[in-house]
């Protein structure tokens, strides 16, 4: 049992503050939405918690198991168990998912320990059955000509492998159409268990009638204003966010 | 040949792993009992004549070429002006132990025989090769030729024992692809060479497995000025492999080679370098094939490390319907300046060309390509293909593209394609989010970027490319 908090965090770029105070606790086992309009900070949140070096992370801290993992690069982080699924994931040409995710998991083992390349096959072969991913996408770069829809899938794939603590999924079920829509949600459920936490990214509701959440939360311009059960989801799909604006503005 | 083949299957694994071959920056101090001291004039090249107890037309004909070096002037009109830095007078031309190389690894002095063990020699020799010369500073320590390919009548020795016991064929060829007034260096390599592998492949006979030269330098302020001839008989085929490193030091380090192949017609020769210079070396050599009728000569070389490598291996495709290619890869990390590219000269009709060359710059590194491709008007049915992409890692690399192609006539076909691409910083991110380090994560990228290449490359090759890739990478993040 593990915990992810996040604590009074406050993310700028450039000159810019974008995250403004956010405050959560992800423990193994639940799975966090955390909705809200487009441009309100929710990737940036995200990627500041994996170390990414375009975000500074001005006020607060971001802690795992009470040890705080902001002094640490993104790779550490990565180790320690946090995974982002990404909204835009980046090509790497001439590397296949086969190749990066054989170094991904070296890259966890102790110094002259050697992946076992036979097990390692037969386990990365058995995630792509689960998400229904053609072997052929084994020698492929990786994400190189992917369709939209290819790359989330590949994402959760990576994140299947990798088995991390935390995952961090930022709109993963954007540019799904509805059968990719199921089989992305069938895997992120396969994967939901007692020693995983999520936090769910997403501006629509879609998604999460496919993976139901525990908690849900608003967010807007950096903050988060409301938080609630996954009734609060449903609520905003019928009211739109314009009604939790109104709300603030008249609180 | 049993011996050979049945060690293959051993091979497919990496032939270098349980060696420590962490890095060629590794010295030991050792005495030198030849020694042409400091500074080059034509005492210098007296002496290095002498102790290899030269006729007279070889002592001349290296005379001769110490006046063309000193006539020449550094080529900065077109070439960078950091070769204004090579101080001549403080290199030492020659030095070794003895010239005659030893035929078993324990007959080799214990220094010696350690570095080569350090970097895996004998090891890859058990495993996969036909025979081994490695050189140390001026001189072939070690050489060795399995006997079932001696038995062939293919010969492998260094360029001092072939003086000496095949001078008719050494002088048949010698200097006459590449000759001495080529360029500033080849001069001065023509004036005081020293090692190098001679090799003959006899008619018909091709050699299964990979001949290999390695080139250590071990001291300081020295020059290293190997001199390679391989001439391949009618229809003989032949793989040569060369690797080379030395130590770093804070003064500057000369290796300047001059290479010549002869495919005689329809020959197959097939030369690959793997060079991991530290960056304190100068490499400036000239490595030029001629392919008669029906012939195919392929360079793969693969730069890494130096401070400056000027290198643009090159074919004249003098007979019919023979075959040159080029596959080049540079990695120019911060401080080195790839200077690389490739040349090739039709000379006669339905000749065909390919060049391929991928450069990767890091930080503050440099690569530039230069190609040429040269097809007179009076041929017909010449093709060249020429693929130059570049690969940068952080903004500051630089990366310059002179591609000289001059095709003269309407009845050839000419391809050139150029790329330049970028690894961002979203997909450094991208990678270390995954866990992988920066420099895991950088190295991956280049391995990406070569993958199509080096998958046509021998398995032994290809594995040792990865590690040189992996080591410059991790050694490059700050
Ligand atoms: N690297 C960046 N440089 C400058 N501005 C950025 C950068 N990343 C995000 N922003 C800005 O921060 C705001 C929030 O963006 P983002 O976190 O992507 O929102 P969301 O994921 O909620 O749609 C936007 O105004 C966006 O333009
Ligand atoms: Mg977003």
């Amino acid at each position: 049992m593990s915990s992810l908090e996040i604590k009074n965090l406050h993310v700028s770029t450039g000159d810019k503050e974008i995250v403004k105070g956010v405050t959560l606790t992800i423990n193994s086992g639940e799975i966090h939405a955390v909705m809200g309009p487009n441009g309100t900070g929710k990737s940036t949140m995200a990627k500041a918690i994996a170390g990414h070096p375009d975000y500074v992370i001005t006020q607060g801290d971001v802690l795992i198991d009470g040890k705080s993992i902001l002094e640490k690069e993104s790779d550490e982080r990565a180790r320690e168990g946090i995974f982002l699924a990404f909204q835009y994931p980046s090509e790497i040409p001439g590397v296949s998912i086969a190749n990066f995710m054989r170094a991904a998991l070296q890259a966890r083992m102790a110094e002259g320990e050697e992946i076992d390349a036979s097990a390692y096959y037969k386990r990365l072969y058995q995630k792509m059955d689960l998400l229904k991913i053609d072997r052929k996408f084994t020698s492929r770069s990786v994400n190189e000509g992917f369709s939209g829809g290819e790359k989330k899938r590949s994402e959760i794939l990576q994140m299947a492998l990798l088995e991390p603590k935390f995952a961090l999924m930022d709109e993963t079920d954007s540019g799904l159409d509805i059968d990719a829509l199921r089989i992305v949600s069938d895997g992120v459920n396969s994967l939901r268990g007692p020693n995983l936490g999520i936090l769910l990214i997403t501006h629509y509701q879609r998604l999460l009638s496919y993976i139901v959440p525990d908690h849900v939360h608003v967010m807007i311009e950096g903050r988060i204003v409301k938080s609630g059960d996954k009734s609060l989801a449903l609520e905003l799909e019928s009211r739109g966010y314009d009604w939790v604006k109104q709300e603030l503005a008249t609180a | 040949m049993s011996e050979i083949t049945d060690t293959l299957e051993t091979t497919l694994e990496n032939p270098v792993s349980g060696i420590d071959q962490s890095s060629g920056n590794f010295k030991y101090d050792m005495t030198y009992d030849f020694d042409a001291g400091t500074g080059l004039n034509e005492r210098t090249v007296d002496y290095i004549s002498s102790v290899k107890k030269e006729a007279p037309w070889i002592h001349d004909f290296r005379q001769s070429a110490l006046k063309t070096f000193f006539a020449k002037p550094l080529p900065t009109h077109w070439a960078t002006r950091d070769l204004e830095n090579i101080n001549f007078d403080k290199i030492r031309y020659y030095l070794s132990q003895g010239q005659k190389p030893k035929r078993t690894w324990a007959e080799v002095p214990e220094d010696i025989k350690r570095t080569f063990e350090r970097l895996g020699i004998p090891e890859q020799e058990r495993k996969f090769l036909a025979g081994v010369e490695a050189q140390f500073d001026s001189e072939a320590a070690y050489s060795n030729i399995k006997e079932a390919v001696s038995k062939q009548g293919v010969i492998f020795m260094n360029s001092t024992e072939a003086l000496r016991e095949h001078p008719e064929i050494f002088r048949k060829y010698f200097g006459k692809v590449i000759p001495t007034g080529d360029n500033k260096f080849s001069a001065l390599n023509s004036a005081v060479f020293s090692g190098g592998s001679f090799i003959y492949v006899p008619p018909g006979v091709k050699v299964s497995h990979p001949l290999q030269a390695y080139f250590r330098i071990n001291a300081e302020n020295f020059g290293q000025f190997e001199r390679t001839l391989i001439i391949c008989d009618e229809g003989s085929e032949l793989t040569y492999m060369e690797g080379c490193t030395a130590p770093k030091f804070s003064t500057a380090t000369l290796h300047s080679a001059v290479v010549e192949l002869v495919a005689l017609k329809g020959a197959k020769i097939q030369y690959i370098t793997v060079q991991n210079w530290s960056s304190n070396v100068f490499n400036l050599v000239t490595k030029r094939g001629l392919a008669h009728e029906e012939a195919e000569i392929k360079w793969i070389d693969c730069n890494i490390g130096s401070r400056l490598t000027m290198k643009y291996p090159g074919v004249v495709l003098k007979g019919r319907k023979s075959r040159g290619e080029v596959i080049s890869i540079a990695l120019a990390n911060d401080g080195q300046h790839q200077d690389t590219g490739a040349k090739m000269v039709h000379a006669a009709d339905e000749t065909t060309s390919t060049v391929v060359s991928k450069s990767i710059s890091v930080g503050q590194g440099r690569a530039t390509y230069r190609g040429v491709v040269h097809i007179p008007k009076n041929l017909k049915g010449c093709k060249n293909n020429t693929e130059c992409d570049a690969l940068l890692i952080n903004t500051n690399s630089r990366t310059d593209t002179y591609p000289a192609i001059t095709v003269r006539g309407d009845r050839h076909a000419v391809q050139h394609e150029a790329s330049v691409s970028k690894v961002s910083a979203e997909q450094i991110f991208y990678m270390q989010q995954r866990g992988l380090t920066e420099g895991q994560a950088m190295s991956l990228s280049v391995n990406g970027f070569i993958n199509d290449l080096a998958r046509q490359f021998p398995m032994e090759y290809s594995v040792e490319l990865k590690r040189l890739i992996d080591l410059e990478m991790e050694g490059s993040v700050g």
